[in-house]
């Protein structure tokens, strides 16, 4: 018979494989999924994984929703590892996005090389902000930061709205809620000819490694891990709590300002109600993929854009809904967050039954 | 303003406060049991559409709320595995089954978006909705709405007058006591997460069936974490939770207030009007920190596994 | 003890627990008559937890029988062992706090039972006058001190009517008096007829009070007598094997200047269920181990969560390190300025579980080896190793997680951690809790060194004897107060375990300058 027993130390190869077995889990899953709603599995597997990477302007694509996943992951790693549970990188987004958009319109007129900078920076610090405040209220009147970060992606999503709706709107526009187009001075450029693929993926790759360098090498990294593993042993050693959970939260809001601010200011270019496809939930997903680790979010991050640019593809071939993309999402943290049980258990086989 | 606009307030207030009244209700017997199911918008999403469907496709709303109850057992249920059994981090899991139930129910509800269905009537109680102003606001409403007060009152009676709320308090308050001295903390922890579960799908039903009554893609628009804070303003008792929805309802339909009083203000800025709301009363009802230790299950959010005897 | 019964009333024949790597019983075989006060005794990890918890259906055994009045019985869970009539008073306590005394002994009873019993409250009022428990069935559980709490849970057994009342080292949690009192109610219920299993490793109270004693080692029955006619020092002896006895009485000293105080100290409780800090005043001499005495819960951890800077509460004026105020300063600066500290849970605050040892050197030590704000893993690595290599701790190496390690190798690494900064004050809580022989000794030595280099040390201590052993001057708190602070030549138990039960307290009040003398 089988029986489940505890490891006595935690199985570092099943901290790598539990991500793969959990995405292996979920495509099965998929193809039940669509078998019973009368579709082709191997159709379905072929848009969702493979028609994404089929040529170049499709891997294209698929990088630029990548950089936006990995901004918003980076962050939520660090904060995850300090045990902060910010869940509102997608408010931080849609706060950068808002923020710096409104910066770029501001210089709309203008051809300065200084315009991107500071609009890129206008971003950084309106995510900031936005989760400043909920960190504040934190530290100050103890509220639970999951809640507050919630509540604030919600009152970001309707300021947006209401921006595009009011002041920010294009006058030259025929009433539509969305702003003007940006000046050229505060575009994002290219990577390549032919492609969408902007600066963005390369601020979220160097993001990551300085994520991860913070982490593993200094001593503030030292003190984040200390504090997410065993808050008690972390205030016992002297290590401000208070200074740990600022530093987190604000390079999460920053990352994730500058994640919404290069969405306007690259692909978009322009502020619309519709900046994020839910980036910033996703990127919580991503975050745990891969494994809270800066460098493991890249592939993670890789494998979610594909599974977005997937979701794309198959609602225009296949008509299948596009929330589909969201459901593969929870399935795969599902699963997951079952397969990381075999961390610390495993499977025992012995033929002798016990009384 | 005069009574008769007083009273229309009131009354939106009470109905559109109803469904956080359903679903904080299960929430807070489920973290009274030591389990944080940040799970609830999803599992309340896949109650309005499921419960949608069935009413939609049987013609029968009673149907649709059964079924909205069961599947908000059947999701609450992939939870409390991954939760109780596998001891999955509760944050994470809960996060999972919102991020799954929403996209789930944007998947199966997609056929039915835009369609309407003849849901619960208003049944006026005779005598009571009789009495001035009571009885407009509180007696003139669908069968639903009554079943969220004699539920509140059933779950107080049980929480505070009965052995099965006595040992709800002990496994949250610490399961491996409760445990030593007999009782079967994962059974009462699981009882515990479904019930969450179903009045989750009962609140989706509401929102679905009575409140719009329509299927739209993410409808419920936050409600399941405002449940989650409205369990902290409640400080976890069962009485202050119904004050508390109502008061949260009033906050969602300050619009139509403020449009009573005659000002203009963009809808989209009031629309942020509950999750300010919100965030304001935790700050407030929070900042005493002392005081939500002493009142907070101790064992909240926290993995119980068997196995280990502390 | 009763005679006219020759069936036992609780019969082990080899019962075997195997935990991942731990054999925790082996074949363990015992019998116990009725009424008979039979201790168990053992070394901290002998097996005795979990031999008892298998009997009270906490535990499943893999193998060996039970065998109740005669007849062989399978005990899967608590409610069938109380359904048989053994009870069991856990050592750290199975109550709940935000509960009543008498909703928290309902629990323990089923639908029948309490159908039986009829009014609760009643019958608990009865039988706490008639055994002089002193339990007030109204009263939240987290009003109740240590001892009170003790007293109900043995009310839960009561209430049932118990044959077999398992206690789990007892008498760890009281005062010398309260253990007299809970001592006779023992005799009183043993004279009824009432078995009693009692762990305990003070072996002068097994001599006091048992009938008999089974002596675990390693998970096996290494040995059975009749304390009666042992002593202490016999019976030890059995219980660690051949290790040569430890007692050699230490050199006491006399510290030189002062260099630590604590001044008019008091605080309001900040965890619920907490202790007040009651105008605490001690200073701390150079050279000396002052060793603070008292019961688990009368403002220990909140004295040292103070002093240590985890509670963030600004005391400017009420500490003072070198005549330099630090009650404003944060942990990490008061690290910095010479404190250490070697706190009472091993794993979990003084050592990250998960973490290398390298790690948990870093943890509190990073004079040295942080530099620009980057960790120089190198250096860590080389002195961790040495760290291990000088107080003998058994692992692995410095990778090792700190969890992998056991309790007392654990403490040497932390002690050694603390002690390699050179501090000028440590506060040192419970070294030696939980730790089997030879490194007690070595801690010991670790501190005396210490002291002898002209460090000041802070000993706080649940065991009476260690204090006594190791300590200069010493004191006892009870309840938020400390007592006046004495030379430990000229004090004795008695007069520690008096002010461990608060018999100064009022005197205090009374003359508040005597606090200081």
């Amino acid at each position: 018979m089988i029986r489940i027993q505890a490891r006595t130390e935690p199985s570092s190869i099943m901290k790598l494989v539990s991500p793969i077995l959990a995405i292996a889990l979920t495509l099965i899953f998929g193809c039940i999924l669509f078998s019973a709603i009368g579709k082709s599995p191997a159709q379905a597997l072929h848009v969702l994984l493979i028609a994404p990477l089929a040529d170049s302007y499709n891997i294209g694509e698929m990088f630029v929703k990548m950089g936006p996943l990995l901004l918003c992951a980076v962050g939520l790693s660090l904060c995850y590892r300090a045990n902060m549970w910010n869940i509102g990188a997608e408010g931080q987004l849609l706060a950068g996005a808002l923020g710096g958009s409104a910066m770029a319109l501001y210089f709309i007129d203008s051809e300065s090389a200084l315009a991107l900078p500071i609009t890129l920076l206008a971003g950084m610090v309106s995510g900031m902000l936005w989760s400043a405040i909920p960190t504040f209220l934190k530290l100050r009147f103890n509220s639970n930061l999951i809640l507050t970060t919630i509540m604030f992606n919600y009152i970001a999503l309707y300021l947006l709205i209401w921006a595009v709706h009011g002041p920010l709107r294009d006058p030259q526009g025929f009433g539509f809620p969305e702003s003007a187009m940006f000046a050229d001075s505060t575009l994002l450029p290219t990577l390549f000819e032919s492609s969408r693929i902007h600066l963005g993926i390369v601020f979220a790759i160097i993001s990551a490694f300085i994520a991860w360098f913070i982490l593993s090498k200094s001593h503030l990294g030292f003190q984040i891990r200390v504090f997410g593993a065993d808050e008690p042993a972390a205030r016992y050693a002297g290590f401000s709590s208070k200074k740990l959970s600022w530093f987190v939260m604000l390079f999460a809001g920053a990352l994730a300002g500058l994640a919404g601010i290069s969405e306007t200011t690259g692909p978009i270019g322009q502020l619309v109600p519709n900046v994020s496809p839910g980036y910033g939930y996703s990127a919580i997903i991503v975050a745990y993929l891969g494994r809270l680790h800066p460098l493991g979010a890249i592939i993670a991050a890789m494998f979610m854009a594909v599974l977005y640019m997937g979701g794309d593809l198959a609602q225009i071939e296949m008509g299948i809904p596009v929330a589909v993309v969201s459901m593969f999402q929870g399935v795969l943290l599902f699963f997951l967050l079952a397969c990381d049980f075999f961390i610390n258990n495993r499977l025992a086989f012995s033929n002798q039954a016990t009384n | 303003m005069d009574s008769e606009l007083i009273v229309q307030i009131l009354f939106a207030a009470v109905k559109t406060g109803t469904p956080l009244l359903f679903i904080a209700l299960g929430e807070v017997i489920c973290e009274k049991s030591g389990v944080l199911n940040l799970g609830q918008e999803g599992m309340m999403l896949m109650g309005a559409v499921v419960g949608f469907l069935a009413a939609y496709g049987t013609g029968s709303a009673g149907l649709g709320v059964l079924s909205a109850m069961l599947m908000g057992c059947v999701m609450s249920l992939i939870f409390a595995v991954l939760v109780l059994h596998l001891g999955a981090n509760q944050v994470a899991t809960g996060l999972a089954l919102t991020i799954f139930g929403t996209g789930l129910s944007a998947f199966i509800g997609s056929g039915v978006v835009g369609q309407t269905i003849q849901g619960f009537q208003p049944i006026a109680i005779p005598l009571l909705s009789d009495i001035p102003f009571i009885g407009k606001i509180l007696f003139s409403h669908d069968i639903l709405v009554y079943a969220s007060f004699a539920m509140t009152f059933v779950l107080m009676f049980v929480v505070n007058k009965t052995r099965i709320g006595l040992t709800l308090k002990a496994v949250g308050e610490n399961p491996h006591a409760a445990n030593a001295i007999g009782i079967k903390v994962l059974r009462v922890r699981y009882l515990a997460v479904m019930f969450g579960g179903m009045m989750a799908g009962i609140s989706g039903a509401y929102m679905s069936l009575v409140y719009t009554p329509m299927w739209v893609e993410n409808m419920t628009a936050g409600r399941g974490w405002i449940a989650l804070a409205l369990v902290v303003f409640a400080s976890w008792r069962v009485g202050r939770i119904m004050l508390g929805a109502y008061l949260f309802g009033l906050a969602s339909i300050m619009h139509l207030v403020l449009q009573g009083l005659g000002w203009s203000i963009s809808p989209n800025l009031l629309a942020m009007l509950p999750y300010v709301a919100t965030v304001v009363v935790m700050v407030i009802i929070s900042a005493d920190k002392f005081k939500e230790k002493l009142l907070a299950p101790r064992s909240l959010g926290k993995t119980f596994d068997p196995r280990q005897m502390a | 003890m009763k005679k006219h019964n020759l069936v036992s009333r609780l019969e082990l024949t080899n019962i075997t627990k195997q935990y991942p790597g731990c054999l925790a019983n082996d074949n363990i075989c015992m019998t116990l008559m009725p009424g008979e006060i039979h201790a168990l005794l053992g070394e901290n990890g002998a097996g005795k937890s979990t031999l008892v918890k298998t009997i009270y259906g906490v535990v499943a055994p893999d193998k060996g029988d039970i065998i109740w009045d005669g007849k062989e019985v399978s005990i899967t869970s608590p409610s069938i062992a109380r359904d048989l009539g053994i009870g069991m008073v856990f050592q750290h306590f199975s109550l709940f706090e935000t509960l009543t005394v008498s909703q928290n002994i309902e629990l323990c009873l089923s639908k029948a039972q309490l159908d039986k019993i009829g009014d609760l409250a009643k019958r608990i009022t009865h039988l706490s006058n008639e055994y002089g428990l002193n339990v007030n069935p109204t009263r939240y559980v987290h009003s109740l001190s240590i001892g009170e709490r003790q007293r109900v849970e043995i009310m839960r057994c009561l209430v049932q009517s118990v044959k077999l009342l398992i206690l789990d080292e007892p008498t760890s949690v009281l005062t010398p008096q309260e253990v007299a009192g809970l001592f006779g109610v023992l005799r009183t219920l043993s004279k009824e007829g009432c078995s009693i299993l009692f762990i305990s490793h003070k072996l002068h109270e097994v001599t006091e009070i048992c009938h008999k004693a089974t002596i675990l080692r390693g998970g096996k029955v290494v040995d059975t007598c009749i304390p009666n006619s042992e002593t202490p020092a016999s019976i030890a002896k059995m219980m660690v094997g051949d290790l040569a006895e430890q007692d050699a009485g230490y050199i006491k000293r006399e510290g030189s200047k002062q260099i630590f105080h604590v001044k008019n100290l008091s605080l309001p409780a900040k965890q619920p269920f907490g202790t007040t800090l009651q105008n605490i005043n001690l200073e701390l001499k150079a050279g000396e181990i002052l060793g603070i005495a008292g019961v688990a819960g009368n403002g220990q951890d909140e004295l040292m969560a103070i002093i240590s800077g985890e509670d963030d509460r600004n005391v400017k004026k009420s500490l003072s390190l070198d005549n330099l105020d630090i009650g404003h300063l944060h942990a990490g600066e008061r690290r910095k300025l010479g404190m250490a500290y070697v706190p009472e849970e091993r794993l979990g605050r003084g050592a990250v579980p998960e973490m290398s040892l390298m790690e948990n050197t870093l943890l509190t030590h990073s004079n040295g080896f942080v530099k620009n704000g980057l960790v120089e893993w190198k250096n860590i690595k080389e002195y961790t190793s040495a760290l291990i290599a000088k107080y003998k701790v058994k692992c692995h190496g410095e990778f090792s997680e700190a969890k992998s390690l056991s309790g007392g190798n654990l403490q040497k690494f932390i002690m050694g951690r603390e002690i390699g900064q050179n501090p000028k004050v440590l506060i040192c809580a419970h070294p030696t809790w939980g730790v089997d022989v030879g490194a007690a000794l070595a801690i010991h030595q670790a501190l005396l060194a210490l002291r002898d280099q002209g460090a000041a040390i802070l000993l706080i201590s649940e065991d009476i004897d260690e204090l006594f052993l190791l300590a200069d001057r010493m004191a006892a708190v009870c309840d938020g107060h400390l007592s006046p602070l004495v030379k430990t030549e000229t004090t004795n138990i008695d007069q520690i375990g008096q002010w461990m039960a608060g018999t100064f307290i009022n005197k205090l009040s009374n003359h508040p300058q005597e606090a200081k003398a």
